[in-house]
């Protein structure tokens, strides 16, 4: 058993180090002292020691590097074998991902390689002090049930619910050893090539960042509706989020998708207009600052999370509060 | 387009995600989510992986192969695979499939497929729409050695091998894949076809192989790897501050007046 040692968190890069991975960072380190272990970090790209070296600050004993044009950008062929190889020389006891768009193609792939189990879309990871094992707590049934895991098996492979982990801070006190990990990547392994990237994002605040949301659901009935929610977002200041029927349905990008399969956001401020608050749906917003919702029935779920409540037809009470917020301005 | 291919879906059965949270109740005893008056249905990430494959058949001729595993399945809401379009549906059917990990789940699922010999793209779901674990597709592909490629919202079968385009935050990638593949759809693929009443009634007595674990050769006598130790309903401790008013248009001002007492507008 003791052969397993260390917290290993893959590093996310999209131009700086994304910020999942500071999450995974603050989170391994405190995993790491609770079992009096090193925090290790990998990261993977072509270029990348000025990644490499600001790691160092944010928190690990160790950063491994893997640098080869052939990893420039994202394959899950080569990724997965690097990764295969580090575990191999480093035997760590956990290995923490981001419950990304890499994460959740890089994970799976990972943890059949190494033949061990993966838990994805973790909350909340603890360390079991009798046993040393990972308690891992992940939201199943689209959110109507939490279910804790323990694996037997090592690595403990999970991926983590982005925004669920404060991010650790940077501090320039802090040492830490940039080790390069050399492999040969030989270019048969790579299998599917990406022909090309279309971005599809709308102009404006990413929903990610954005301070303020407004979101519409199956309620607001048509694009029309859209246009009131599109208002009222841009006289706040924010960004326009959607449930999933409106995506489906074409009356929102997919990009503003929110909850489970879309994006986790923790605004200040969440308005949800006509969203009945599917557990799926929570799962994507539950912990915003403050939530408002606006919804015909009283007895909608959404309410259970919000904040503040407003019963009603969101016709009738958005021009009202459009119209009083302009005046307060 | 390249004629003749064989595709292979795999199909879960699940009860109904879109019942309210009160259907969903919470067993912490036996660790079981009990599902209270909502139907069976296929999981819907692969209702949108069986809509994929029949779209590829729409342009070409290819067979469409159903496999969905479990300790006891619904016919009905699986036969529907056939109704719309598929030409075969295979069910696994044990007592030992019963509550299978992910792991466990793709090794049984991949000699089902190994059984079945030829294929050039294998679909699943993105994730099952229970236990969320979302790994079986990958793992299927990395139990076969083929290549995988996840969140597809379009996948078309070219003579020289697959074009996916998939999901991202921020758009969409197409990649290009080789022949066999495998790929996991996600819904923004979109809905799966509408079955008639006649095309129901036409496959109600076609035949459907069931094959057991021992027809598979899986040893499922060892599975208890990951553990679940615990499984509880989520608290929400909030309480909701309804806006009172006399209409809507003094209702819709005092939601105004409260978020700037609050300061967050
Ligand atoms: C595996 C899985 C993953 C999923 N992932 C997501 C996800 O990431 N994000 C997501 O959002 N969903 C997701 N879903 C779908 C989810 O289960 C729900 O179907 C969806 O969230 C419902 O959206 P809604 O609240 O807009 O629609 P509905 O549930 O149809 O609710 C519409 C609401 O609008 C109200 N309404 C109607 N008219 C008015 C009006 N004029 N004024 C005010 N209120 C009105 C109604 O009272 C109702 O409460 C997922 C489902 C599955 C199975
Ligand atoms: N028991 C099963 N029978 C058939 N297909 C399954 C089964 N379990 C999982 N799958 C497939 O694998 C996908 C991902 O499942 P999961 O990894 O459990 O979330 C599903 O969407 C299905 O396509």
């Amino acid at each position: 058993m003791d052969e397993y040692r260390g917290v290993l968190v893959f590093c996310e890069v999209e131009e700086n180090i994304a910020p999942i991975t500071l999450e995974l960072l603050q989170v391994g380190r405190k995993l790491a002292d609770d079992l009096g272990v090193e925090l290790l970090t990998v990261v993977l790209g072509s270029d990348i020691k000025r990644i490499a070296d600001e790691l160092v600050y944010f928190g690990p004993d160790k950063v491994y590097v893997i640098d080869d044009p052939l990893l420039k950008s994202y394959n899950g062929d080569a990724c997965t074998t690097v990764l295969e190889r580090l575990c191999e020389a480093l035997n760590p006891d956990i290995i923490l991902f981001g419950q990304t768009s890499v994460g959740r193609d890089l994970a799976p792939r990972l943890s059949f390689r190494l033949k061990t189990r993966l838990t994805t879309d973790c909350i909340d990871l603890s360390i079991d002090q009798d046993t040393k094992l990972l308690l891992q707590t992940k939201p199943v049934y689209g959110g109507n049930a939490l279910a804790v895991y323990v694996c037997e098996v090592k690595p403990q492979i999970v991926t983590v619910r982005s925004k669920t982990m404060s991010p650790i801070a940077y501090d320039e006190n802090r040492k830490g050893e940039v080790i390069e990990f050399d492999t040969e990547i030989d270019e048969l392994i790579i299998r599917t090539t990406v022909i090309e990237k279309v971005k599809e994002e709308a102009t404006g605040i990413k929903l990610e960042d954005a301070d303020i949301i407004v979101s519409g659901g199956r309620g607001i009935g048509g694009p029309d509706g859209f246009e009131q929610i599109e208002e009222l977002s841009k006289l706040l200041g924010g960004a326009v989020g959607a449930s999933r029927p409106p995506c489906d349905l074409g009356w929102a990008p997919s990009t503003h998708q929110v909850g489970l399969t879309g994006k986790i956001v923790t605004p200040n401020l969440y308005i949800a207009v006509g969203i009945s608050g599917a557990s799926q749906h929570l799962a994507g917003m539950s912990e915003s600052k403050r939530i408002v919702a606006i919804n015909k029935d009283s007895k909608a779920n959404i309410f259970k999370v919000a904040h503040y409540g407003v019963v009603g037809d969101y016709k009738d009470i958005l021009p009202a509060f459009i119209k009083k917020l302009g005046e307060l301005k | 387009m390249k004629e003749g291919l064989n595709i292979i879906v795999c199909v879960k059965q699940v009860p109904d995600p879109e019942g309210p949270p009160s259907a969903f109740e919470v067993d912490s005893e036996s660790k079981k989510v009990i599902p209270k008056g909502i139907p069976p249905v296929m999981s819907p990430f692969d209702e949108n992986a069986l809509e994929a494959a029949l779209r590829i058949k729409d342009e070409a001729a290819c067979k469409v192969t159903v496999l969905s595993m479990g300790k006891r399945l619904a016919k009905p809401v699986l036969r529907k695979s056939l109704a719309v379009g598929a030409d075969e549906l295979i069910l696994l059917e044990d007592n030992s499939f019963e509550g299978l990990d992910p792991y466990w789940t793709a090794i049984t699922l991949s000699s089902a497929i190994k059984r079945i010999g030829t294929y050039d793209l294998v679909l699943t779901g993105r994730q099952a729409s229970d236990w969320n674990a979302a790994q079986v597709g990958p793992g299927i592909s990395e139990i076969l050695k083929i290549p995988s490629v996840t969140l597809a919202r379009k996948v078309e079968l070219r003579e020289d091998g697959v074009i996916v385009e998939r999901v991202l935050p921020n758009g969409y990638e197409v990649i290009k894949a080789p022949i066999p593949s495998l790929v996991t759809v996600s819904n923004e693929l979109g809905d799966l076809r509408y079955a008639g009443i006649k095309e129901i009634k036409a496959v109600q007595n076609k035949p459907i192989t069931t094959l057991c674990a021992s027809d598979l050769k899986v040893d499922l006598s060892q599975t208890d790897q990951i553990k679940l130790l615990k499984l509880y309903p989520p608290v929400w401790d909030r309480k909701c501050n309804f806006i009172e008013g006399q209409d809507a248009q003094e209702i819709g001002v005092a939601l105004a007046l409260k978020l700037r007492v609050d300061k967050v507008v």
